[in-house]
Parts: C-alpha cells; structure tokens; sequence
C-alpha cells in the first residue's frame, strides 16, 4: 500500500516536472525584463537544444564529437537562405515553421557524414569529426555564395509573414518562438530515448559486439543516431538564424563546436537533463562574466578543466549523487558537512580570483602601470602587498578545504553505511 | 533427408602464421543438439568466431540452412536465424536485466530502427519479455543492472539474451563454466527447454554436462575435427581418450 503511493507520487512529480517547466518558461521573461537578459535567456533556449542534440551523440552513442557545430551552422545558412527566398516571394513559408528548414537541411549532410564517420566509435569517429569541421570549415571560404564569405548571409524576418499573426519584431516574441522549439525539442529528444533506436544507441555505446549478435548493425544505429542529433542541431541553428537575423561562418566552426561539448560535459552526459543545467550555466556565464572580466575565458577553462577531473559525471552527476540520500530523508547528515566546507571554499575562490586577475593585468591589459581595480578596491599590481594577500588566501583556503572535504567524505561514509543497513 | 543447419566445407583460419583452425568441415543436422569438445586451445571458440560471422574464415565455405555465409556480418548472420552467447558474458551490463532481454527482442519483433514507437507502450513486446524472464527465472531481478547480477545469473541472462531473437540455430560457448553443481543443473534445464526443437551447438568441458544433452559430439584437436560421433561412440574412441578424455582423467 505504502509503496503504491510512493509510486503514484513519483508519477505525478515526473509529469509535474514538465508541467513546471513549461510555466516556468513562459512566465521568465516577466522576471527578466532588461533587453539583454531577454536575448540571454533566447540564446539559453537555443544553447538547451543545441547541447541536448550534442549527448544525444556523446552521452547516449558514446560519440566524441569535435564537430557538431556543422550542423548548428548549415542548419543556420539553410534556414537564413530559405527566409531570403520567402522575402523574395519566391516560395511561401511562414516564419515559425522556418527553423525546420535548417533541421532537414542538416539531417541530409548528417546521413551522409554519419555513415562516413561512425564505422568505428572511439579514436576514428573523433578525428573524423575534427576532419569534417575542418572540410565544413575551409568549404566557408570556397563558397561565398553560401556561406556570404566574411560578412556572412543576413535576413530580414520582418518580411516573412507568420502563421500566429505575431509581428516578430521585439525580443519578447522571439523569445517565446525559441521556447516553444525548445520545449519541443527536448520533450522530442526524450522521447527519442525511449524508442527502440534511442535504446539500442546505448547498446551499442555500451556493447556494439553484442548488439551485432541482436540483429543490429551498430554502423547504422549510429549513423540514425547521427544524423537525428544533426537535425536538431540544425533546429537550433535554424532558430539562430532567425533570432540574430545573420548567419556567418562562424557558426560551423570549431569555438561553437568545442562550446557546445564543454556545456554538455559540464551539464553531465550520464542524464538526460544534464545538458540542459550545462547549457544554462555556461550560456550564463559567458554572456554575464564576459560583461565583468576579461578573463573570462580562463574562468570557464578552469571550470572545465576541474570538471572534468573532479566530477567527471556533471552538474548533474552530482545532483542524482543525492538522490538515493534524499529518499531516505538523510540530506541533513550532509549539509552540515557542506555548510562548513562553503567558507574555505569561498576564501580558495577569492584567492584564484585574485591571482588570475592581477596576472591577466599585469601581462594583457592596455597599460599595466595604471591602478586596477577589484572589488571596489583600488590598488597597484607592482606592489607587493596584493600579492601577499592572495598567497595567503589560496593557502589558508586551500588548507581549510582539505580538512573540510574529509568532513564531507565522513559524512558521505556515515550516510552510506545508514542506506547499506536500511536496505539489507 | 533436410539440410543441415550449418555445414562447414573445407575451413582454414590463421591468425599470422599460426593456422588455429586446420580444414574443418562438419554438417550439424537440423533439431540436433551438438557439442564441440577438445582440448585449451584447441580452437572452439574460434570456431564459433567463424560460424557467427565474428571473424572473416581465412578460406572454406560456411552454409546455414543451405544458404551461403561465409564471411557475412555477424548481425546479417544474425537475421538469418543464427544467435550465439559467449564464453566470456557479454550482456548490456548498464542495463536493466529486462533492458537486456528487451532489446534482445526488438529486432525479431519488426522494430528494428524504428525512432517513431515507444518501447513502454508495445505491448506485445514487453509481454514477450515478461514471458522471457519468467523462463530463465528472473522476473524478480529485472530492475537490476546486469553487471550487478551474481556470475551464474549473468550467464543465464545472456542464455536468455541468446535466445530471444527466436533463432532456430544457437550456439552456446561453455555455458556452465565456472558454475557450481547446482547451478549447473538448472543451467543444463533451461538450455534444454529453451533449445526445444531448434538446433544447438554449444562448446563445453564439462563432460556429464556434454553427455546429458549432446545427440552428437565433434572432437576438435589442434584446430582439425579428428571425429563426430554419437556420445557412447565418443566415450569408447581411443583416439579421443588420448586426445582429450585421458588428459582430464590423469
Ligand atoms: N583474435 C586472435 N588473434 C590471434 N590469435 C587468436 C585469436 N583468437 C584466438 N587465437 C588463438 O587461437 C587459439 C585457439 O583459441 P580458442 O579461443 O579458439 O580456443 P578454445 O578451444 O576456445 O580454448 P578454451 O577451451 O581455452 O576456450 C589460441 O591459441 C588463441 O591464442
Ligand atoms: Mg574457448
């Protein structure tokens, strides 16, 4: 009786979980009204299929891809071409169904990449992938028609009519033509796990020998799979193209190409919902930290780089981590644990920052002799003082968080000898 | 007279230098059960490897069901009605023992690389997965990650796996090694009721095991089948105890 109503509950919250994110899609502009945070949070929904089509190749296949921008940027110049010749009266396509125009287009190029490519998993399918952005990347300059050489293809969409009647003007209703594709595509591209193909992409990440001896050719589950991650790609680069209004070469490079593997990665390729958190998160962080430091690049290269080393599984690794702790209702052995690791943790951060930004001053910026400024302080980085603070504040951190991480780890230990015994 | 299920005509396989399987040819009759048997190293696996379409035969001719195979893919082998299990487990250890039995299912099913049918909603597959588990007597453990599962339970998943597609020819390497007696028993049962009526090959060791459910029993020796005979005929063969039998007995 009792674990029926737990079921029951557990169904509700699965489908509530939707429910709540499409509110909470539609009702965030409202919160955010500024001009920048709208297109931030247009380039978030974008970010989200982008990333989400990306794990369906690495989290779900197993596919190191270091070139799925391809599909992000011609499913943009497709989309961008196709709303040029709506303007020009030649054929009739209303603005919102446009950003499927740069789905097909890419799911065309990814059948005929993804049977090149996926022969193999592993080593060959990632350098083939870094080849393809390559060809894709160097085909941008030999065909300026198409890919508009350095100025890049632009449009107008005011000229396309629209099928709701909205006049696509202000950001707001761009806005809320990117969610409603983003909704789309990730309620698509769960469902996609769920279906036979989404099933056996995992068999062969995990197996391809043995799904070979199913009845599958693991060549051609990947190559499906492929090129059904190029299609939304292309989805998403579509809605570039009408968001932005201009589509240059850029898009099919290897900075969106390697983006969009750092937010999935960051995200967590292990869950479904990884690479959503990772697209917000880094979406977030480029467009607000570029605004606040320079060296904001260094920022995110040391997030992924600690990523990577310390939490291999993501944000959302870390999140479903809890979730068996959660369920036994022992989160509160935890958080003390983690309530007293925060302060050492700040006091290490400050210190990084600390460190990066007076390095970046004195060797990048325009004049180093001049004062700068952090936190609301003015000081020189020639002397010595500064440097004297953030010594002592990354060893202090440092040191504090070692001792604080083995009460975590404690902690964790208890925890799991409780969930051991309540099981057996 | 039908024709045999699988016919091996004249198979070489080197691997460099060495020849691992020296002119093999064998008829494996429709409905029989047939072990290969013989020494470490003999090479039975490696045949397998050839029958399943593993590995390419270095030359010969390989026929199932009177229709050629040689040096096809294993998963077009496959669709023609050939399954194999390993002698090493090789299952889908993420996931679920059902996930496992499921996807073992979804080809022969018509399925195939459909990205348009939901597998929770088809019914009729997941009944026929419900039905799979119950045979190999793991419907309690369904929710379980096969690469959590005890070694005997694996094998028997990968038994189940093996089977699912409904292929009329299995072969099974060493299904029961590494098992205890008991465990055994009950794998030598469900080989039985699962290979009902379809043609098994399977490499084994364990001699009771080999004498309880073989019809028919090849010896292979250094890569080359020195006989094929019925189990009594085996048992009473001087070359075969020399060969292989007198080995384990000393
Ligand atoms: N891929 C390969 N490359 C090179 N040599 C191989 C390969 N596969 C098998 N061999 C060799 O072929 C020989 C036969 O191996 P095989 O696994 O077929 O023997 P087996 O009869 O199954 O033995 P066992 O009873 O130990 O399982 C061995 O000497 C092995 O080293
Ligand atoms: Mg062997």
């Amino acid at each position: 009786m009792k674990k029926k109503d737990k079921k029951g509950f557990f169904m509700w919250s699965k489908h509530g979980l939707w429910i709540a994110a499409m509110l909470i899609v539609i009702i965030l502009p409202f919160f955010f009204r500024s001009g920048f945070s709208r297109s931030m949070l247009s380039q978030i929904g974008i970010a989200i299929i982008f990333a989400l089509s990306y794990n369906m190749l690495l989290g779900q296949a197993g596919l190191l891809s270091f070139g799925h921008a391809v599909f992000y940027g011609l499913g943009g110049f497709f989309t961008i071409h196709i709303l040029n010749t709506v303007s020009n009266g030649v054929i009739t396509i209303p603005l919102e169904l446009l950003p499927l125009a740069g789905g097909f287009g890419a799911v065309i190029v990814g059948l005929v990449f993804g049977w090149l490519s996926t022969e193999r998993a592993g080593t060959p399918f990632a350098l083939i992938s870094l080849g393809i952005g390559e060809l894709i990347a160097a085909s941008s300059l030999m065909f300026p028609s198409f890919f508009g050489g350095e100025q890049g293809i632009s449009g107008d969409r005011m000229t396309v009519f629209a099928l709701t009647g909205i006049r696509f003007g202000k950001q707001i209703t761009i806005y809320y033509l990117i969610a409603f594709w983003a909704f789309l595509s990730i309620v698509l591209m769960y469902l996609l796990t769920q279906t036979p193909l989404g099933r056996l992409a995992n068999a062969v990440r995990d197996n391809p020998e043995r799904a070979s001896f199913i009845g599958y050719n693991p060549h051609w589950v990947r190559t499906l799979q492929y090129a059904l991650a190029a299609f939304f790609a292309g989805i998403a680069g579509g809605l570039f193209a009408v968001n932005y209004e201009i589509v240059t070469a850029e898009t099919v490079g290897f900075i969106p190409s390697g983006n969009v593997l750092m937010m999935t990665y960051i995200g967590g390729v292990g869950h479904f919902f990884g690479p959503i958190l990772g697209a917000v998160l880094v979406t977030f962080m480029q467009l607000s930290l570029a605004n606040m430091t320079h060296a904001w690049l260094i920022y995110f290269g040391l997030l992924f780089i600690g990523m990577v080393i310390w939490a291999p599984s993501g944000i959302a690794g870390i999140i479903m981590l809890h979730e068996p702790v959660w369920k036994a209702k022992l989160m509160k052995r935890l958080i003390p644990s983690y309530a007293l690791a925060v302060f050492p943790a700040l006091i290490l951060f400050l210190g990084t920052v600390m460190f990066i930004e007076i390095s970046y001053h004195l060797s990048l910026s325009v004049d180093p002799t001049a004062p700068m400024h952090l936190f609301g302080i003015h000081f020189r980085a020639q002397s010595l003082f500064p440097w004297g603070i953030t010594v002592f504040l990354i060893l202090i951190g440092f040191g504090l968080l070692q001792r604080a991480i083995k009460r975590v780890r404690q902690s964790w230990g208890e925890v799991n000898l409780i969930m051991k015994k309540e099981s057996s | 007279m039908s024709l045999p299920a699988v016919k091996l005509t004249d198979v070489y396989k080197s691997f460099g230098k060495s020849r691992i399987i020296n002119r093999v040819n064998l008829e494996i009759n429709t409905g029989e059960r047939h072990a290969v048997i013989g020494p470490n190293g003999a090479g039975k696996s490696t045949l397998f490897n050839l029958i399943s379409g593993f590995y390419p035969v270095s030359s010969g001719r390989i026929e199932l069901k009177g229709r050629e195979i040689t040096n096809l893919s294993s998963h077009q082998i496959n669709r023609r009605g050939l399954s194999r299990s390993f002698q090493v487990t090789n299952i889908f250890p993420k996931m679920s023992v059902f996930e496992n039995i499921r996807c073992a299912l979804l080809w022969t099913t018509g399925y195939r690389y459909s990205f348009w049918h939901l597998c929770g909603r088809l019914k009729r597959l997941n009944e026929k997965a419900e039905e799979l588990l119950e045979k190999i007597s793991m419907t309690e453990r369904r929710h379980v990650p096969a690469g959590l599962l005890a070694y005997a339970e694996q094998r028997a998943l990968e038994i189940g796996v093996t089977i699912a597609g409904d292929a009329d020819v299995i072969l099974l390497d060493e299904p029961t090694a590494g098992m205890s007696r008991s465990e055994t028993e009950r794998a030598v049962s469900l080989i039985r009721e699962v290979t009902e009526s379809k043609t098994l090959i399977m490499v084994e060791h364990d001699m009771s095991v080999v004498f309880d459910l073989a019809d028919r029993i090849s010896v292979l020796v250094y890569g080359e089948i020195i006989t094929t005979d019925s189990p009594d005929n085996i048992r009473n063969n001087t070359r075969v105890q020399e060969a292989y039998l007198g080995k384990e007995s000393a």
